[in-house]
């Protein structure tokens, strides 16, 4: 009977997810009447728009990436080193990104970085670029750094900070050859799900006027019928691919360790 | 009748057989000791009696009463778990008043008993914390009454003492003997520290391979081992391997030392090899040492352990440990040197196999 | 800046330590300060602000008129309705798999998926739901050609209260699966054990230990799936456009173009956000740390 009951809820469970998934993909290859075809895939991915828009968001990820470690690993390892006192602080802030919308924090850039202002990063192309660059950087701040405290805590920092400055290290050697390559599987992680949620991004680009591909999705979806379900099944697949990497990165770890 | 008897126990998981015939019986009042090693199925057995397992073959009574079909619920069993299980959402008092509660009694009595309950452990004070506010040996304690709070016919400890340090561990240990006799409720204790089972147990269930090896009182199973395993297991007895020579007049040898012992070699053979068993404090070196029998050896180690002189010497292919008191006049046995262990013959025993 | 090799004598280099300690955490601080916490500061103070700078209430008072207050009253309701309903879907999921006696092997993949359509939200998931339960949509389409079932018909539009909470389920459940698996395995047997020992029948331990056990994770991650739900604003904007009006999208049309015609009256919606989700978020972390502290 209970065994029925769990069935039950599983199902439930399961249908609820394949069957969206099961009617985007249904969808997305019905633009030719009557029969089966790629059509809205070609029409999509033939579309300037969509190149321009997708190139963007996926340079964004990356500058995203490399800012994000170079600010959090350092910040991260100094503090496990010589700040433990401010762990507690640290954490709650990088918890904040959770709590305040990504619209409300995109409000306050709008306000504060205008053309009138001390800092006025909305001035100019680039200047609003790295601002939205930063913005992702926030978003992706609790994910980022909650899975590289994670890997540090699981390595002796101190102790092998000690034995590289015994052997002449400093301290970029120390950050960049003995502390990143041991929370490298953290850091990828990191890594991935920053790309997935800097990708599909909507809010921060459409309010700072960033050509960047979730403005690109909503305005394909407010016009278009079949492609906008094309690029559905695309992203799932994009998540899918991300989260895949990090449990593979994970695992190669595990069986990395489970080799020493 | 016995109060709590298990006939022909058994039980298997999957194809592996973890109890194997186990036969018991229990008087009403009595404190019996499981001891073995881990996977030796005493903690199976336990879970049997509670009904969390069901016997693959063989009976369980209680007090006349087969428990076949009872649930655990039903069968008015009180248990305490190795790793304390207390709620941690209830206080001292509620973990005490649970059993109570869920057999629908009415508030005062509840009240009363809990109090009761607590008076008995000695927690009166602490009757508001949670467990996570109290020590190992604190929790156990308000475990121990919230399993007798129901009146339990049977009360079974699993492994009750092994998460807690040294200290708390020996002074609980008496406390829980202390508090069995006071309600006399019939307890059975699964442990595999034989200090423990030796020193509170009314009788001692040796248990090895799913089988009970050997049942008796702590000093039959301490001083008369059954089998080499129970030999063993309890103790530090010396065994020692020994050739047949006279099997009608029980002599041996031991190294080129004859021996005579006082128990029958049975059907052994000249020639043939038995284990003997000798408690280290059964014998002596002092020159004014008493004994019908001796064997002399080479001294390999010697080492102070406080009250005794632990000494360790060699005798043919054998090592004999032997323990003396320590006293301001005694001279300690230096390696290399040659003493002779005198004792009395009846203390070598002929261990079967 | 002094160097390590100097040969100062200790008490007199001490000083000069503490600063260079505190300076490794600078960047972060900066960064933080400037990219978080002030813009963030920005709205709060703006919120009870006149556009000359002084302070006033006017702002806060000017949310309660009846077109912002039911703006509130919606996002509220769609937030609770799916923490509330995801929180049960994936409760009875987790407990099904956990404790349900189903094979091993299937927690693994249920919690990698979960992961996977926990992020999988935006403007993609609406598109989802469009081609699912939209008018032409998958479910749609089969329930009226098969089953002669018209949702249309029977009130059901993907554009509404009821649409939308449907689709936030999407992220909400395998959230809930995500989180309370956890406390679900931070079970111990032996609970269940010692309250059927002492008597309990399955019901009582359910009622009397695990449920209450288990309440601050369900309770905090209640809190946390309606923040999550408030702050959306992608997924609804691309389900809706602007033709249901909740808070996030009420928002982005005051960013954009100042459609309430009061700058600052915007400062005050997003202050709102805040509050609510703020309130939201201290729950969710009063509530787990109790409950960590009971499971330690």
């Amino acid at each position: 009977m209970r065994k029925f009951w769990a069935w039950g809820a599983l199902i439930f469970g399961m249908l609820y997810f394949i069957l969206p998934l099961l009617g985007m993909t249904n969808f997305s290859l019905k633009m030719r009447r009557g029969v089966y075809s790629l059509d809205a895939y070609a029409v999509v991915l033939g579309d300037p728009r969509f190149q321009a828009t997708f190139t963007y968001s996926i340079l964004m990820a990356l500058a995203t990436i490399v800012f994000g470690v170079l600010l959090v690993v350092p910040t991260a390892y100094w503090v496990r080193l010589k700040l433990p006192g401010l762990r507690p602080y640290i954490e709650f802030v990088t918890l904040l990104p959770l709590v305040i919308p990504a619209i409300v924090i995109v409000f306050g850039y709008i306000r504060l970085y205008n053309t009138s202002s001390w800092l006025p990063l909305t001035g100019s192309i680039t200047g609003t670029n790295i601002l939205l660059m930063f913005g992702y950087a926030t978003l992706a701040l609790p994910y980022m750094y909650r899975s590289v405290d994670t890997g540090l805590r699981s390595i002796d920092i101190a102790t092998l900070t000690e034995a590289a400055q015994s052997l002449g290290a400093g301290w970029t050697t120390i950050l960049a050859r003995i502390i990143l390559p041991n929370v490298l599987v953290a850091v990828l992680s990191g890594a991935f799900l920053t790309f997935a949620i800097v990708i599909g991004e909507f809010t921060m680009a459409a309010l700072l006027n960033r050509p960047a591909f979730g403005p690109y999705m909503q305005l394909l979806g407010a016009n278009r019928a079949y492609e906008p379900a094309a690029l559905a099944v695309m992203s799932f697949a994009l998540t899918w691919g991300c989260l895949g990497l990090i449990q593979l990165v994970s695992r190669f770890q595990k069986g990395a360790q489970s080799a020493t | 009748m016995s109060f709590l008897t298990l006939t022909s126990l058994q039980k298997s998981f999957g194809p592996v057989q973890v109890v194997k015939d186990f036969n018991m019986s229990i008087e009403k009042g009595e404190f019996i000791s499981f001891l073995g090693p881990s996977g030796c199925g005493k903690t199976t057995v336990l879970r049997m009696i509670a009904g969390f397992e069901t016997p693959s073959g063989g009976a369980i009574t209680i007090d006349g009463r087969s428990q076949q079909n009872l649930r655990p619920n039903q069968r008015n069993i009180g248990m305490v778990f190795q790793a304390y299980a207390l709620f941690p959402n209830m206080n001292v008092a509620e973990n005490v008043a649970f059993g109570l509660k869920v057999a629908g009694r009415p508030k005062a009595e509840i009240d009363a008993r809990v109090k009761e309950m607590l008076g008995l452990i000695k927690l009166d004070h602490l009757a508001d914390r949670y467990p996570y506010q109290m020590s190992g040996g604190q929790q156990q304690r308000v475990a121990l009454a919230r399993a007798l709070a129901p009146k339990p016919q049977v009360l079974l400890l699993d492994e009750p003492l092994s998460a807690l340090d040294a200290k708390i561990r020996v002074s609980l240990r008496e406390e829980i003997r202390q508090i069995q006799q006071q309600l006399g409720i019939t307890t059975v204790f699964v442990t595999h520290d034989q200090e423990e089972a030796l020193s509170i147990s009314d009788r001692i269930v040796v248990m090895n391979a799913g089988k009970a090896d050997q049942i008796g009182k702590p000093a039959d199973i301490y001083n008369r081992p059954a089998t080499r395993f129970v030999a063993n297991f309890v103790g530090t007895l010396n065994l020692i391997e020994a050739k047949v020579v006279d099997p009608a007049a029980n002599r041996v040898s031991i190294g080129d030392q004859g021996v005579t012992l006082r128990e029958p070699l049975g059907n052994a053979k000249a020639g043939d090899t038995v284990s003997l068993a000798l408690r280290p404090e059964a014998g002596s070196t002092a020159p004014d040492a008493r004994g019908d029998t001796a064997l002399t050896g080479e001294v390999v180690s010697s080492n102070f352990l406080g009250s005794v002189i632990r000494t360790r010497m060699k005798v043919g292919d054998s090592i004999i440990s032997f323990d003396m008191f320590n006293s301001p006049g005694l001279v300690p046995p230096t390696v290399g040197e040659t003493v002779t262990l005198r004792f009395t013959a009846g203390d070598l025993l002929v261990i079967r196999d | 800046m002094s160097s390590d090799s100097s040969a100062a004598p200790p008490p007199a280099r001490a000083p000069f330590r503490l600063p260079l300690h505190w300076l490794g955490a600078a960047p972060f601080a900066i960064f933080v300060l400037l990219f978080l916490i002030m813009p963030t500061m920005r709205i709060v103070v703006g919120a009870f602000q006149t556009p000359d700078g002084s302070f006033t209430l006017d702002n806060i008072r000017g949310l309660f008129t009846t077109s912002i207050l039911s703006a509130y009253w919606i996002s509220i309701k769609i937030s609770i309705a799916s923490a509330l309903l995801g929180c049960l879907i994936g409760f009875s999921v987790a407990s099904a798999v956990v404790l349900g006696g189903l094979p091993k092997w299937i927690r693994g993949p249920l919690l990698t998926f979960s992961g996977v359509a926990s992020n999988f939200a935006g403007v993609p998931l609406a598109f989802a739901f469009l081609a699912t339960l939209g008018p032409v949509g998958l479910i749609t389409v089969f329930l009226k050609s098969q089953l002669g079932i018209d949702l249309r018909a029977l009130g059901f539009n993907i554009l509404s209260f009821w649409g939308l909470t449907i689709t936030y389920l999407f992220f909400q459940i395998p959230l809930m699966i995500l989180i309370i698996t956890p406390a679900l395995d931070g079970l111990k047997r032996e609970w269940r054990e010692a309250a059927q020992i002492l008597g309990a029948t399955n019901a009582q331990y359910w009622r009397m230990v695990a449920f209450p056990i288990l309440l601050p994770s369900f309770l905090g991650t209640l809190a946390l799936l309606f923040a999550n739900a408030f702050g959306a604003v992608a997924t609804a904007i691309a389900l809706t456009g602007s033709s249901l009006s909740i808070v996030p999208i009420l928002l982005f049309a005051q960013i954009r173009g100042d459609v309430l015609g009061n700058p600052h009256l915007g400062y005050a919606l997003a202050f709102g956000m805040i509050v609510v989700t703020g309130i939201a978020n201290t729950i969710y972390i009063w509530l787990r740390a109790r409950s960590e502290r009971w499971l330690k």
